[in-house]
């Protein structure tokens, strides 16, 4: 599998972290951010990764089950994040969740007919203070309400 | 790329670590270094490792993950003199609901935490270090990746730092979501490379910690506060607090209340001075019903314990715990089964499944919450609940188990009228 230039420069960096003979410590790191490029871990991707880490493809696989923010399947462009947990809950967490699936037509890990969107609620993603937070790809948005999540949502949209 | 603060600071604070949030710039070096950057560092250089252990224990500064252990002790604990590599590792895996601290010392302020590490590496003769960041902090992966590599560009990591001679390598290392990965052994697993399942204790990770080394493992906001404790002194940033719980922590409070946020306040500061004045009370001057203290492991406290000082020992005593510093407010309104359900509803997704009291135990607590709040409350579910979460406690590797029973058996024995009260809906 070839990756572009600059996930290839930080595969390089990241293999080159880890003591002499520990290239399995490489696993995680690697998934996540080939995933990012990959749209969904792939069995090829699978092989990839145990190739360059040297372990095992059954060793790789064992955890992406794991982690929760590694998918076989691909999400949409834009991941829909949002919290429920107990800070978000307390300031609308919930009803923002509900409201976000009315908004996209879909439900908990499902992705928009035209794989633009996909949503999950979320468990606690460290924006408590500034609640409810949403997050989408990775950008953090805080003290988000139905309206504001309406034109995040409208904005990017109109972008792609 | 720090921007404006999240939320407004309060002149109530007391700014040690936190003081350099707000400046312009203040992530990058030349700022950190013309605000008392790398003095601590220096001063550390020219004491002997016994010596940097002494004033950590003398500030009297506990872990701020959340167990509050020693950190001059669990630093005495590595074995200087190991024929083995020595490694330090920084837990940024901030997954404790209500907390969200760790993020602001690592965006504002990441070279705090970095001196800290180095003065670390001093102490324990170590020259690697890991920064195990959650995978949902990215942006925050990212930003670190750019501080480092100034780092490495102007010689504060990599070869002879500051011309002291001392080596140091720190690389970040990104999670993908897993609470449980906080747990500093599970952390060490994952890093690894592996699923990230706890580890059986012990050996403790001073001893065999990371790739079977020793291996020195803190909180990113216990490290950022090395720095002043060096600078100052052990014994004026224990002065800061109360005895045995030294300086000043990074308090997150959230919830019911009108100026939500991350305020520094020195522990043994008063809880209730600090929801009423730090955080402006409680919306529509409702009354307060319950806290979390620390974050969502820790036992919740009605509304008539809430007046005391917030100290590791003081909240012991009552039986509860400081935990990470995530304090969530629930005013009058607040439907304790509701939050029972959404806190088991996290332990439940989040045990990792390696110990069979955490997986079944918050899997049924998950299914008879959500029957009782769907309107299927039986009379002998509360003592269920309860029977249930005390059998979970200390039969785990884990704190996770013990971390979902807590607030539990908090909530039905302080909170049954409220299970009572949808009892009689229901019926």
């Amino acid at each position: 599998m070839t990756f572009s230039a600059q996930l290839e420069e930080r595969f390089a960096k990241i293999l080159a972290s880890y003591p002499e003979g520990r290239r399995r410590s490489a696993v995680v790191p690697l998934l996540i951010y080939a995933q990012d490029e990959t749209g969904a871990v792939t069995p090829e991707l699978i092989a990839e990764v145990a190739k360059r880490c040297e372990v095992a493809p059954l060793q790789v696989d064992e955890v992406v089950g794991y982690y929760s923010m590694l998918h076989r399947k691909p999400q949409g462009k834009y991941h829909v994040q949002v919290c429920t947990n107990i800070s978000c809950m307390l300031v609308g967490g919930t009803e923002l969740y509900e409201h976000a699936m009315k908004k996209l037509g879909i439900g908990h890990k499902q992705v928009t007919s035209d794989g633009q969107f996909s949503l999950e609620e979320v468990e606690c993603m460290g924006a408590c203070s500034w609640a409810p937070a949403v997050e989408i790809n990775y950008d953090f948005h805080h003290y988000v309400t139905p309206e504001k999540l309406d034109q995040l949502i409208d904005a990017v949209r109109k972008h792609s | 790329m720090p921007t404006k603060l999240y939320n407004e600071p309060s002149p109530l604070e007391t700014k040690v670590l936190s003081k350099r949030f707000g400046l312009e710039n203040s992530h990058i070096l030349d700022v950190y270094l013309a605000n008392d950057g790398f003095k601590a560092f220096l001063k550390a250089h020219q004491m002997t490792p016994a010596q940097i252990i002494d004033e950590v224990k003398a500030s009297a500064l506990r872990g701020r993950g959340g167990a509050g252990f020693p950190t001059g002790l669990k630093w005495s604990f590595v074995p200087r003199t190991s024929p083995k590599p020595k490694y330090i590792v920084i837990n940024a895996d901030e997954s404790e609901p209500g907390t969200c601290k760790d993020r602001l010392l690592m965006e504002y302020d990441p070279y705090q935490m970095i001196e800290g590490i180095l003065i670390a590496g001093l102490a324990m003769d170590s020259h690697k270090g890991y920064l195990y960041i959650r995978g949902e902090y990215r942006y925050l992966i990212d930003h670190m990746d750019r501080v480092i590599a100034e780092a490495y560009a102007r010689g504060y990591l990599g070869k002879n730092i500051a011309g002291t001679g001392f080596d140091f390598d720190l690389y970040t290392h990104s999670g993908a979501g897993a609470y449980e990965c906080g747990e500093e052994t599970a952390l060490l697993d994952s890093l690894e490379g592996k699923r990230g399942i706890p580890r059986m204790k012990p050996p403790f990770p001073a001893v065999a910690g990371a790739w079977a080394s020793p291996t020195l493992l803190n909180n990113v906001e216990t490290f950022s506060a090395i720095p002043p404790i060096i600078r100052d002194g052990g014994a004026a940033f224990a002065a800061l607090g109360t005895p045995k719980n030294g300086g000043t922590r990074l308090l997150c409070i959230s919830g019911h209340v009108n100026k939500p946020g991350v305020y520094e306040l020195p522990l043994g500061y008063p809880m209730l001075k600090a929801i009423y004045e730090v955080a402006g009370g409680i919306p529509g001057g409702k009354k307060l019903k319950a806290v979390v203290p620390g974050g969502s492991s820790c036992p919740l406290l009605k509304a008539d314990e809430c007046d005391i000082p917030m100290d590791y020992d003081t909240l012991a005593k009552i039986g509860s715990m400081l935990g990470s510093g995530g304090m969530v407010v629930l005013d009058e309104t607040t439907d304790m089964v509701k939050f029972a359900l959404r806190i088991m509803r996290f332990y439940a997704h989040e045990s990792c499944g390696w110990c069979i009291p955490c997986r079944e135990g918050t899997t049924w607590l998950k299914k008879i919450l959500t029957r009782f709040d769907e309107g299927g409350g039986r009379h002998d579910d509360v003592a269920l609940l309860g029977e249930l979460s005390k059998n979970m406690l200390g039969r785990t590797f884990c704190a996770l188990g013990d971390a979902a029973a807590m607030p539990t058996i908090s909530i039905v024995d302080k909170f049954a009228e409220d299970f009572e009260k949808r009892l009689m809906v229901a019926v």
